[in-house]
């Protein structure tokens, strides 16, 4: 089904409400009060960071490094706190 | 795939509205990682109805139905006999996904109607404790000792005092051919379920503990710790019901109940005289659950 | 084609059973009951192909039903009176999630007090779901129109929830000669169900969220009344392949008996019409000139066609086997505003009567007439809505 984008009448709309846009529109960066800054001499690439992000925020690169995409993550700080290497530190946005 | 011990294939997308911290997304994102693609989801008003966001945007990338409160068991009942009659349940799963209050209260007669007649449903409850999505009231799954907007303490106690309905016995006594508690500080263990779960050909119920930093006040990043405790406490404990046989899979039970307490707002203003009757009853379930395992075992 | 005895019950399972209904999820109420109980003996035999859910309650038996729909299967309830009443959260909900379902009402009287016999009031409290509405007088017409149904709900202009009301006890257990279509036949008259938006993993969609008060909702509720627009003349058109591949003639929304110069038109829902219709014939000897317009389809209510109608009336007489308390008889009502500023104004009363199933007679319906030729004569209304055949 084509992608219900740039709606601006009931013209545009589905006969039924049904939603195929994904969330990713959306860019949930904006809540955040404090960011995580990933510490690359303390990490050891575990992925627990990865694993434990509500957020799906939290890719891990080629060389097994996080990487925080910071357009969605929320600044829950979870993954600092699991961090087993406190690799992650919690700054406060805006410094 | 695999990372960190579990599969890394995705079916959410960001950009959802839970709140930073949410036990409910993590419960939802192990869930699909391991039911995968060929799923159907059903979901009630909960938090997660509001989750993924408005017309037209969503946050999942599988089929969903959102359905009226009372009936998330009914309507997976319906996807279920409709793939059957057409032919094609056999690779899909059905997975009703409603929280605590969709389940134990408006939602039970529903779900024991679904599991009586045995359709080949998963039906995950992810419990975070009160009805959180209208503003943090009381259900049944709240727990003794917990404040909410509905249990608030006021010059005369206040809080629930009240025990949480245990939904692992009722469905149990539906002879439920399987049912398991998860929590997604044990993501390993949580994995092990749902496959188990999504391999069983008949209905099967998975109680999963859901953080909530905004309704049980907490500071969000302490979220999968206060998971761990509650298992350690005992205050929830992981085991399966399958073919009338239990077997608790954390067997360790290492830590009081006011460790658990200590961290949440919501049990802040308990005296020590209900935290010590709260342990009297934690240690007492945990031996009737051992006791449990053990005759199902003989 | 076959013709059988049977009560309008069977007749309404056969209408089940001819149109291939997938998935049937159900609870009992009398006088519902027969209905499910010979779908079940169809599957059980082997002669109907589909999933009987026994459902632990009505407003879970319409949920079990709108999911089935959004996946795929076609769908088939039966009800009545509280069962009915139970699903209202749920009818509203197949109307607005714009879900094909076809359900057959019992048309049964409210409790407290406790009362099995017809009355209306249950199919006319819902007047507002957004669901198409059937009021049967024959058991053939009950068949018939669930065949119909599914044509017209499946329809990709249409998509709304149809419900066909059957008159407790004097159609649900009254046995009347009932024309069994071939199933060839309906087969070709009723094309395969396919949904408009499926539940498929191949195109993942989610059904149903959130939307605001700037956008959408507003818009999408405003699609419900567009379509219910669509569905009288969708009606005909279906009505037209239904005569040409079976015989039958069914005239729209409304049926015309003896309308043609009749001075008083009585207007009347459900199996009583048999009896007014006779009543008509009895007057019409002597000749005075009365008439009755039978209401077949009350949603979408079809005021155009009833203001033609009658356009050359003196005297309608409404008869509602129900009542909306705090005001009056819902048909009543609707007829008033239909002929608001219309160029011809017939004098209009209401008669309750039948309620909880009392009995309707020719003599009821005599004197209803009588009454109506007094008002003609004195140009005025004795008593606006009167209940008659209250014992005072």
């Amino acid at each position: 089904m084509k992608k219900l984008e740039k709606l601006s009448s009931i013209k545009d709309l589905s006969e039924a409400p049904i939603s195929n846009v994904p969330s990713l529109n959306q860019k949930t960066g904006t809540w955040r009060v404090f960011r995580p800054e990933i510490d690359k001499d303390k990490c050891i690439k575990c992925s627990i960071c990865w694993r434990c992000c509500p957020d799906i925020s939290i890719d891990v690169d080629e060389e097994g490094f996080p990487i925080i995409n910071y357009d969605y993550c929320k600044g829950c700080g979870i993954c600092a706190h699991e961090c087993p290497k406190t690799a992650i530190r919690m700054e406060r946005e805006g410094k | 795939m695999k990372r960190a011990g579990i599969p890394t294939e995705e079916f959410i997308y960001s950009g959802h509205t839970a709140c930073p911290g949410c036990g409910a997304m993590l419960v939802a994102r192990y869930l699909l990682k391991v039911l995968g693609k060929n799923t159907i989801m059903n979901i009630p008003a909960c938090c997660f109805a509001a989750i993924p966001g408005t017309f037209p945007d969503t946050c999942l990338g599988i089929p969903l139905l959102y359905n009226a409160f009372e009936t998330t068991a009914a309507t997976a009942s319906g996807i279920e006999a409709a793939l059957k009659i057409k032919g094609k349940k056999e690779k899909i799963t059905v997975v009703g996904f409603a929280g605590d209050g969709g389940t134990a209260d408006i939602g039970i007669q529903a779900l024991s109607g679904a599991i009586e007649r045995g359709h080949e449903i998963m039906y995950v409850c992810y419990d975070n404790e009160a009805y959180m999505n209208t503003g943090m009231q009381t259900s049944s799954l709240t727990p003794m000792g917990a404040t909410t907007t509905t249990n608030p303490v006021g010059k005369h106690g206040g809080w629930k005092t009240r025990k949480k309905k245990n939904m692992m016995e009722i469905v149990a006594a539906h002879n439920i051919p399987y049912a398991a508690t998860v929590n997604p500080s044990y993501p390993m263990d949580f994995i092990k379920k749902i496959e188990k779960a999504k391999s069983i050909k008949g209905p099967s119920y998975i109680h999963a503990y859901s953080v909530c930093p905004t309704g049980w006040r907490y500071q969000p990043e302490i979220g999968l710790e206060i998971g761990r405790l509650a298992t350690e406490t005992g205050i929830f404990p992981l085991y399966e019901f399958e073919n009338d046989t239990y077997t608790i899979n954390y067997k360790k039970k290492t830590k009081q109940v006011i460790e658990y307490y200590k961290l949440q707002g919501r049990f802040r203003h308990l005296p020590e005289d209900f935290v010590k009757e709260v342990q009297r009853v934690i240690d007492k379930e945990w031996q009737r659950l051992q006791d449990k395992e053990e005759c199902s075992h003989r | 084609m076959v013709k059988k005895i049977m009560t309008g019950d069977i007749a309404a399972a056969w209408g089940a059973r001819l149109s291939k209904a997938e998935v049937i999820a159900a609870y009992p109420i009398t006088p519902q009951t027969i209905i499910v109980e010979k779908i079940a003996q169809f599957i059980s035999d082997g002669e109907l192909k589909a999933e009987y859910l026994h459902m632990e309650s009505e407003h879970s038996a319409m949920a079990a039903c709108i999911a089935a729909s959004h996946t795929g299967a076609r769908t088939f309830t039966a009800t009545s009176s509280q069962g009915l009443v139970l699903m209202h959260e749920l009818l509203h909900w197949a109307s607005g999630a714009r879900i094909p379902v076809v359900m057959a009402n019992v048309n049964r009287a409210l409790a407290p007090p406790w009362n099995v016999w017809v009355e209306h009031t249950d199919m006319m409290s819902q007047r507002d779901t957004g669901w198409v509405q059937f009021y049967a007088e024959s058991n053939q017409e009950v068949l018939d129109t669930i065949i119909m149904s599914y044509k017209l709900c499946e329809d990709k202009e249409i998509q709304l929830p149809v419900m066909v009301g059957l008159d407790a006890f004097y159609l649900s257990h009254t046995s009347e000669i009932v024309d069994i279509p071939d199933q060839d036949s309906v087969d070709k008259f009723l094309p395969q169900y396919t949904p408009m938006y499926p539940l498929d993993i191949e195109d993942p969609l989610s059904i149903g969220s959130l939307s605001m008060p700037h956008q959408w909702y507003s818009e999408f509720r405003y699609k419900i009344q567009e379509a219910m627009d669509r569905v009288i003349p969708k009606l005909n058109q279906i009505e037209e392949d239904f005569y040409n591949e079976f015989g039958r003639r069914y005239t729209g929304p409304l049926e015309l008996y003896n309308t043609d110069g009749a001075e008083v038109v009585l207007i009347v829902s459900g199996a009583a019409a048999g009896t007014i219709k006779e009543t008509v014939d009895i007057f019409r000897k002597k000749g005075i000139k009365v008439g009755l317009i039978r209401l077949r389809m009350f949603r979408p209510f079809p005021s155009e066609e009833l203001n033609k109608a009658l356009s050359k009336a003196s005297f309608v007489g409404v008869i509602d086997r129900s009542f909306s308390f705090g005001h009056e008889g819902a048909i009543f009502s609707e007829l008033k505003a239909s002929l608001y500023g219309a160029k011809h104004s017939p004098l209009i009363k209401n008669f309750i009567l039948g309620i909880g199933g009392r009995d309707i007679t020719i003599d009821t319906i005599s004197r209803v007439y009588d009454n109506c030729f007094n008002c003609l004569k004195n140009n005025k209304i004795d008593n606006p809505v009167e209940w008659v055949d209250i014992k005072v």
